[in-house]
C-alpha cells in the first residue's frame, strides 16, 4: 500500500505532439493518499483510462513522473509496480478453475503453496465465491467473473493500488448495486488504495471519498461528493454531476452585481477580482423554488420523477430547471422563480468566481 | 380459421432434390457397385460383402492406408504448430499486416494441379531450380523420381507450402479477436510469455484450431491431385496414397466392385475420424 504522486504528468499518443490539443493528458499533478477510495469521473475520451494505464504501467507517459511512496516507478513495467487492475470486461483465464485463477498472480511470483492456499481462501471468503473454487471459471456469470478478476487483484497482500476501469459496464443492473456495495465493503476491509474510473456519477459518488473530475485531459475539480455537488469549481462539474445538472445562465456583471435578463440576482458573496469575459450564473435545480415574487418565467414542461417534480421554466429563450416538492404548476403557467442566494454562484470563463460569505479565497 | 394442411412440406422439396442428386443417388450407386461384380456389357453378379472382406484383408489396402495416415499425420504435425508460430509472429497492426496476409493467401489461390506441376518442375534433378541446386551445387543426392525418401520429403514440403497458410490465417483471426485487456491483465499478474500463450492465446484459439485441423485432416486425407501430378504415386508405390490407389483400381484396372467397396470404407474412415475429433474437442464446451 502506498501513497501515489503524479507530478507534471503529460501524455500524447502522437510521436511529436505540437499543441495542447495533441495531448490526451494535458498537465496532471495529483496526490493519492495511502488507503483512500478515489474515483476518476469524466465523460468518454476525457483521458481517465489513459491516466489509469499510466499509473498501472501499461503506458509510459510522454512527460512527468509517477511516485509510489516517493519511489520513482515511471519506467517500471506493470508486474514490478505491484498494482492490480480490474478491466471493463471481466478478464479470467478460461481453462483454469476459480482457485487457479485466484492463485495465478501468486504462483507467478513464486509464493509458497501454503501461503497461496491461505490467501486464496481468505479472498474467496471475502468475495463469497468459496463454493465455486473448484469449478471452471469459463462457465461463471459476468458478475462472478468480475468478482474473480477483482480477487486476482486483492490476493496479493502487498498490492500498492487496486484500479477499476469501469468495472460494472457488463453487469446486469440489479447486480450492480450489490457489487458496488461489495467493493465499498472490500475497501473498508483491506484498506488498499483504490482508484475507480467511471463516467457514471452514481458509481463515483457512492464509491469514493474523493472524486477527481476530468475533462479534456485536465482535472477540473477534486473534492468529496458533497463539495462537487454544492460548489462545483467549473461549469462542467455543475453540468456533469447532478440530475438534472446545474442551471448555467449567461449574465451581465455591473457595479459588483450580477444581472440575468435585466434582473439583479443575489449571489453567495462578492465577485472575485478581474471578472471579465464570459460570465455566468450557476444554480442547482434543487435550490430554485417557485414563489409569488422573483424572476418571471413560463412553465414549459413538468416531469414527475416520483419523489418530486422537475419543472422546466423558460425565461426569454433560457431554460431553467427547478426541483419542486409537492404540487407542481401546469405547463404554460406563469410563475416566479427564486434562487437561494447562498447557493447561487458566479462563473467567469467557466471557473467559479464568486466568493463564499465569510471566507476569503 | 387457420388452414391446416401439409403443403409446407413442398418447401423442403428443392433441398431434398438437391441432396438426392448431389449425395444420396451417387452414394447409393457406389453402394450398389460395392456388392456386385461386373465384366462389362452391363452384366452384374451378386457378390454380397465379399469385396469388403477381400479389401480389409488385402496388404495393398493396408499399405496405402498406412501411407495415408502417415502423410496426414506428418503434415498436421508440421502445419499446425508452424501455422500458430507464424500467426503469433505476424504484426498486429500497421503497414505490414496486409502485406503478410496477401503473401500468406497466395499459395492457397493456386490450383491444385498447377501446384503439383510447379513442384515437379522445381524439383527435377537436372532442370529444376531446387533439384539442380541440391544435386549439382550442394552435392546432395536428391531425386524424388527415384528415391522414395526424397519423394516423401517433396510431397510433404509441397503440402506444407500450399496449406500452412490456412492454419496461419485462421489462427491470426483468432489471435486478433483477443481483447487487449487480457494481455494487460497478464502483464499485471506477472505472467511469463509461455503462460500468456498457454492460458490466454491457446484457449482462445481452440475453436479456430479445431476448424483448421478438421479442414486440414479432411483435405489431406482425401488428397489426390498434387501428389498424382508430382510423383504419380511413385517411385514404385512409395507415395501411392489411398485416393491414388483408388483411382488405379477403379479406372486403371476397371475393378468397379472392389473400388466401390474401398470408396465406402475410405469415406467411413474420414467421417469417423472427423466426428471423433470434433466430439472430443467440443465436449468440454457443452458442460
Amino acid at each position: 500500500m502506498a501513497k501515489i504522486t503524479l507530478s507534471n504528468l503529460r501524455h500524447s499518443y502522437m510521436p511529436n505532439p505540437a499543441g495542447a490539443e495533441d495531448y490526451a493528458l494535458k498537465q496532471i499533478d495529483l496526490d493519492w493518499d495511502d488507503g483512500g477510495a478515489y474515483a476518476l469521473l469524466g465523460p468518454s475520451g476525457c483521458g481517465k483510462s489513459t491516466l489509469l494505464n499510466i499509473i498501472s504501467g501499461l503506458l509510459v507517459p510522454s512527460e512527468g513522473r509517477i511516485l509510489f511512496d516517493d519511489r520513482d516507478v515511471t519506467d517500471l513495467p506493470p508486474d514490478q509496480r505491484n498494482i492490480a487492475q480490474v478491466f471493463q470486461f471481466p478478464v479470467i483465464y478460461d481453462t483454469m478453475t476459480v482457485y487457479d485463477n485466484l492463485a495465478f498472480p501468486l504462483r507467478n511470483r513464486g509464493v509458497a503453496a501454503d501461503k497461496i492456499e491461505a490467501r486464496v481462501s481468505e479472498i474467496a471468503e471475502m468475495l463469497e465465491v468459496t463454493g465455486m473454487l473448484q469449478t471452471r471459471a469459463s462457465g461463471l456469470s459476468p458478475d462472478n467473473k468480475q468478482k474473480i478478476s477483482m480477487g486476482r487483484g486483492l490476493v496479493r497482500d502487498d498490492v500498492n493500488v487496486v484500479m477499476f476501469d469501469e468495472p460494472l459496464t457488463v453487469i446486469d443492473p440489479h447486480l450492480k448495486w450489490k457489487l458496488r456495495s461489495k467493493l465499498k465493503e472490500l475497501h473498508q476491509r483491506v484498506r488498499a488504495t483504490m482508484i475507480y474510473v467511471t463516467h457514471d456519477q452514481t458509481e463515483a459518488l457512492t464509491f469514493a471519498d474523493q472524486v477527481v473530475v476530468m475533462q479534456d485531459g485536465e482535472i477540473v475539480q477534486i473534492g468529496t461528493p458533497v463539495e462537487l455537488f454544492e460548489r462545483p469549481a467549473h461549469t462542467f462539474v455543475g453540468h456533469f454531476i447532478g440530475s438534472p445538472g446545474m442551471n448555467v445562465l449567461p449574465c451581465e456583471v455591473r457595479d459588483g452585481g450580477a444581472y440575468f435578463n435585466g434582473t439583479h440576482i443575489a449571489l453567495e458573496g462578492a465577485i472575485g477580482q478581474g471578472a471579465t469575459g464570459k460570465t455566468e450564473i450557476g444554480i442547482r435545480p434543487e435550490y430554485v423554488s417557485l414563489s409569488d415574487a422573483g424572476l418571471p418565467a413560463t412553465v414549459r414542461k413538468v416531469s414527475d420523477i416520483g419523489r418530486h417534480n422537475i419543472v422546466e421554466a423558460m425565461v426569454a429563450d433560457r431554460k431553467i430547471a427547478a426541483i419542486v416538492e409537492g404540487d407542481a404548476p401546469q405547463a404554460g403557467a406563469e410563475v416566479h422563480l427564486q434562487f437561494q442566494p447562498d447557493q447561487t454562484r458566479l462563473y467567469n470563463n467557466d471557473w467559479l468566481a464568486s466568493e463564499r460569505q465569510g471566507i476569503a479565497s | 380459421m387457420k388452414t391446416q394442411n401439409n403443403r409446407a412440406w413442398f418447401l423442403v422439396l428443392p433441398v431434398l432434390l438437391l441432396v438426392a442428386f448431389n449425395a444420396l443417388i451417387p452414394m447409393m450407386t457406389v453402394v450398389n457397385y460395392s456388392v456386385q461384380e461386373t465384366f462389362g456389357d452391363n452384366l452384374f453378379f451378386w457378390e454380397g460383402l465379399g469385396w469388403f472382406e477381400q479389401l480389409l484383408r488385402s496388404d495393398r489396402f493396408h499399405a496405402a492406408l498406412g501411407r495415408q495416415f502417415m502423410f496426414t499425420g506428418i503434415i498436421l504435425a508440421i502445419e499446425v504448430p508452424l501455422g500458430i508460430a507464424i500467426a503469433l509472429s505476424m504484426p498486429r497492426k500497421g503497414f505490414w499486416v496486409p502485406v503478410c496476409l496477401v503473401t500468406m493467401a497466395l499459395p492457397m489461390l493456386i490450383p491444385w494441379n498447377v501446384v503439383g506441376a510447379m513442384w515437379n518442375i522445381f524439383t527435377l534433378p537436372d532442370i529444376g531450380l531446387l533439384g539442380y541446386f541440391m544435386n549439382h551445387t550442394l552435392g546432395i543426392d536428391y531425386d524424388m523420381t527415384q528415391n522414395p525418401f526424397a519423394a516423401w520429403v517433396t510431397i510433404i514440403v509441397m503440402d506444407v507450402w500450399h496449406w500452412t497458410s490456412l492454419v496461419v490465417l485462421l489462427s491470426y483471426a483468432g489471435l486478433m479477436s483477443i481483447p487487449d485487456a487480457y494481455y494487460q491483465a497478464a502483464k499485471i499478474d506477472g505472467a511469463s510469455p509461455w503462460s500468456v500463450f498457454r492460458f490466454i492465446q491457446l484457449p482462445k484459439l481452440k475453436t479456430v484450431l479445431t476448424i483448421a485441423i478438421l479442414l486440414r485432416f479432411m483435405d489431406s486425407f482425401n488428397i489426390y491431385t498434387e501428389p498424382f501430378v508430382l510423383t504419380g504415386g511413385g517411385p514404385g508405390n512409395s507415395t501411392t496414397l489411398l485416393s491414388i490407389d483408388l483411382v488405379k483400381i477403379a479406372l486403371g484396372q476397371f475393378d468397379l466392385g472392389p473400388a466401390a467397396a474401398m470408396s465406402l470404407i475410405y469415406f467411413a474412415i474420414t467421417l469417423l475420424v472427423s466426428w471423433l475429433f470434433y466430439t472430443l474437442m467440443t465436449k468440454d464446451d457443452a458442460k
